[in-house]
């Protein structure tokens, strides 16, 4: 699973979808994880990443991370690799 | 020289159906007394006059009425710390309660001046109060009622009969031909607008209105009677010409002179077949149509700075008869860059 | 030092039509009640937690009298026991001055319990037996008349008793208000209240003192106040006139508004809750301008409980899980829900997290903890991204919600009071089994069984 590659993010956390011109505004942890998924990062690495920088315990972060990431595929700005298909 | 001004306005919502903010601020720039920056308020990140720089210098986001005069408050702290506003024109009817209140401690905390109607004023000329207010100046209203459910509206039927319209408490109003029809409507508004429901006597006429200001002593600055020449499917008008009405000039002095009004407002009439004046709402503020009052040569919003600022203003005497006004859609090219600042910064 | 966590957020911006008002709202953390940490008391009483402020209670009270004495030269209050019967909280009361307003026996007795002398509870609402009415009568209570039954047994007992109760009655009238109260009392334009005051007044056994009315609830037009003042005066005069007699006191009950916002109203409540200096001001002018001599002004006697205790009262709670609706919406389950807040079913209670958060927010749907679908706190409130154990403050809960709350499926929560020095008192523990099993009986032969 990963960003479309259209959607574009900018510091302040607004996204934007080009194909269909709405646009979304996230917070900054948010603006990071969007950001790591359009590097193509894997959800350990992300993880690992948020686990490092921020004060969370690993299984709240796995929830938040998973809401998250569906409301990503709810607005329909993420799309799935082949292979996960 | 004219004088420096930083003046906020808001009402930038220049759309099919609009606020009075942009012609407002035209009215503003035409003034040859004052050099004013426009430091435009909005509540939405689509409102058309956000995007307008050559009007609006700079525009900054608050929040709804409905969150609050304490949260209203800090917001228009920041802004003031950042731009120093000398006047502010409120345009919504439903912001006015808050900015009413607090008018007092805006101008001696933060220098902010305002003119506006005093709370029994605004209150006095609410849809739900306007049969008490008519009565009070002598002026004709259409016989109104508030409800508060749908099951009170076949017991009106000893004093009312179909059409009739049904009223929200801040906006919108709809005919309804029968129970069904009043049933839909009450349920539709009322969602959005909240109880009470006002239901009200249809008058057939020809819809006749005013954009006036009075100096909260008695006096009509100005007034300037229009008729819409044509309608939006909203029932706003698209075009309109000044009228010499003489009736209609002098029902606005005598209202003005009696509520003693501060500040600028519309008033709404129906003038029926026998030429008889029902005054259908008041607005307690300029109407979206205001700047035809400066294309016929009374700067209202001018003069309403002025009264806000406590300077003296000298009524005007007359005003050019049978000036149009026609509305105009406009398209807008808009970087999306504005749009995200508006959006996550709220200014613009 | 890891940075500060925030629950990643994502919201659509613009959504639905452009409308005038949009629909962004803001808010700001509530860590601290009258300087204690919330999370410490949480963590000392346990959650969910009621608490009231000593400082809010006496400071509105000393508001409220300032608002009417210095318009009008004889005010007494008293203390609506049915908004807010904790003891602690009736006695602060008490101890300001306040006389005790009952609606029921038990009431009667919590307030004699608490310290105040028989003469200054005042005895209202229509549930009165015998042995309510002989008490009272004997402990020269004002009695407030609501009905004819009242009346008539009322005479009757005076004569057994021979003792002349000490009553008044109850008015219900038009003021305009929406929806009238006319179910109390007797009322004044068909007459029905006149015809009670000229049986009281030709039987001859009891004492006329005073009138009473109470005009509604939550009542935002203080105007409706001038006018049942101008009745109610209109009244005394006429029975002045007629029987010469001076009533000693009006009463105009209670049913100020609060702060809270009630659901549909599109303003908030704190923007448009009239202050008691907007009643005192109409309720004064109608009495005074009435055409009483100036020394034969009645005791203007208030009974006003919500506008009183409103502000006072906290609800702290603690966040128990976030879930996804199955449309996209937040929900966010708390330890509290309606059978404690019940004015949640009323109002669109001001909710504020209790710590820190970036200004990022979303809307979410506020459920409580029961297994019911009624259970919701807030339909709609825009907050911070709150996580399990995250708490929240709900504000304005001082009335009516410990008095009506429900044991219902979970236990009720203990109340605590801060003082005026910033000390908490704990006054009503939490409720246990053993609290709420006390009055059960269990039969003998229901005791043992196999499985």
């Amino acid at each position: 699973m990963r960003i479309k590659k259209n959607i574009a993010i900018s510091e302040s956390g607004f996204i934007f979808n080009p194909a269909v011109g709405d646009s979304y505004s996230t917070n900054p942890i948010g603006t990071e994880i969007i950001k790591m998924l359009k590097e193509s990062k894997s959800v350990a690495e992300i993880n690992s990443y948020i686990l490092n920088t921020y004060q969370v315990e690993a299984s709240s972060f796995e929830k938040d991370l998973y809401d998250f990431v569906k409301m990503l595929e709810k607005y329909k700005l993420t799309e799935t690799d082949g292979q996960e298909a | 020289m004219a004088k420096k001004l930083n003046i906020a306005v808001t009402g930038l919502n220049a759309i099919d159906s609009p606020g009075p903010g942009i012609p407002v601020i035209r009215a503003l720039k035409d003034s040859k007394e004052f050099d004013v920056r426009i430091i435009g308020l909005s509540y939405e990140t689509l409102e058309p006059g956000i995007y307008m720089h050559d009007l609006v210098d700079k525009t900054y986001q608050i929040p709804l009425p409905s969150g609050g005069q304490d949260i209203l408050l800090q917001r228009l702290a920041y802004i003031n710390e950042q731009e120093d506003i000398d006047v502010l024109i409120p345009n919504f009817d439903a912001e006015l309660f808050s900015f009413i209140k607090l008018e007092d401690y805006l101008k001696k905390s933060m220098g902010i001046h305002m003119c506006l109607p005093t709370i029994d004023q605004y209150e006095q000329r609410h849809k739900v109060n306007l049969n008490e207010f008519g009565d009070k100046h002598g002026i004709k209203v259409p016989k109104s009622k508030m409800i508060f459910s749908t099951a009170e509206i076949n017991g009106l039927m000893d004093e009312f009969s179909y059409p009739m319209v049904i009223k929200g408490k801040f906006y919108e109003a709809a005919v309804a031909y029968n129970y069904e029809q009043a049933a839909t409507h009450f349920n539709k508004i009322s969602a959005k607008w909240g109880l009470p429901i006002i239901v009200q006597e249809f008058v057939y006429g020809t819809e006749v209105n005013v954009t006036a200001i009075g100096d909260g002593k008695g006096t009509t600055i100005g007034a300037v009677p229009m008729r819409k020449l044509y309608i939006t499917d909203k029932g706003k008008a698209w075009a309109g010409i000044t009228l010499d009405d003489q009736n209609l000039m002098d029902l606005t002095t005598n209202m003005i002179g009696s509520s003693k009004w501060r500040g600028g407002l519309e008033l709404e009439f129906m003038k029926t077949k026998d030429d008889e004046y029902y005054l259908m709402e008041i607005n307690p503020r300029f109407p979206a149509w205001v700047y035809l009052a400066v294309g016929a040569g009374q700067n209202h919003p001018e003069a309403l700075v002025k009264m806000a600022l406590g300077e003296d203003v000298t009524p005007f005497k007359d005003y050019e008869v049978g000036k149009l006004f026609i509305r105009y859609a406009y398209d807008m090219i808009v970087d999306l860059k504005e749009f995200e600042q508006i959006s996550t910064l709220g200014e613009l | 030092m890891k940075k500060q966590y925030e629950r990643p957020v994502i919201s659509q911006l613009n959504t639905g039509v452009m409308n005038k008002f949009g629909t962004k709202t803001e808010f700001t953390p509530t860590s601290h009640i009258d300087d204690n940490a919330v999370k410490d008391l949480l963590k000392e009483y346990g959650s969910p937690l009621f608490v009231m402020s000593e400082r809010t209670i006496r400071s509105t009270y000393k508001q409220a009298v300032r608002a009417f004495k210095t318009r009008y030269p004889k005010v007494q209050f008293a203390w609506s026991y049915k908004t807010n019967y904790i003891n602690a909280v009736c006695n602060v009361f008490h101890q300001e001055g306040s006389w005790g307003e009952v609606v029921s026996r038990f009431e009667y007795e919590k307030a004699l319990n608490n310290g105040v002398p028989g003469n200054k509870i005042i005895f209202n609402g229509p549930d009165k037996t015998d042995d309510d009415l002989i008490t009272a009568i004997k402990n020269e209570s004002p009695i407030h008349i609501d009905h004819l039954d009242e009346l008539y047994r009322l005479n009757e007992l005076s004569e057994e008793l021979n003792i002349r109760p000490q009553v008044a009655i109850r008015v219900n009238m038009d003021t305009g208000v929406y929806p009238m109260w006319d179910r109390f009392g007797f009322n004044y334009e068909n007459g029905q209240a006149w015809d009670a005051i000229n049986k009281i007044m030709l039987a001859d056994k009891m004492d006329l003192r005073g009138l009473h009315c109470h005009i509604g609830t939550f009542m935002l037009a203080p105007s409706a106040y001038g006018i049942a003042a101008g009745k109610m005066s209109d009244l005394a005069i006429g029975i002045k006139q007629k029987y010469n007699k001076d009533i000693q006191y009006i009463d105009m009950g209670g049913g100020f508004a609060t702060k809270n916002t009630l659901k549909g109203s599109y303003l908030p409540g704190a923007d448009i809750c009239p202050s008691f200096d907007d009643y005192a001001e109409v309720i004064s002018t109608a009495i005074l301008n009435a055409g009483f001599k100036e020394n034969e002004l009645p005791l203007l006697i208030l009974e006003t409980g919500r506008a009183m205790v409103d502000d006072a009262g906290s609800l702290l709670g603690t966040v128990i899980s976030n879930k996804r609706l199955s449309d996209g919406r937040r929900a966010t389950i708390l330890d509290f829900g309606v059978n404690v807040l019940f004015t949640a079913f009323w109002y669109d209670h001001k909710i504020s997290p209790a710590q820190d958060f970036s200004h990022y927010t979303e809307n979410t749907v506020l459920y409580g903890p029961l297994c019911m679908n009624i259970d919701v706190v807030r339909e709609n409130i825009t907050l911070p991204p709150m996580k399990r154990d995250d708490q929240v403050v709900v504000h304005r809960v001082g009335a009516y919600n410990i008095t009506q709350s429900m044991q219902f499926i979970s236990l009720r929560p203990a109340i605590v009071m801060i003082d005026m020095e910033g000390k908490a008192h704990i006054i009503k523990q939490r409720e246990n089994r053993e609290t709420i099993e006390m009055n059960e009986v269990l039969p003998e032969y229901l005791k043992a069984f196999k499985l």
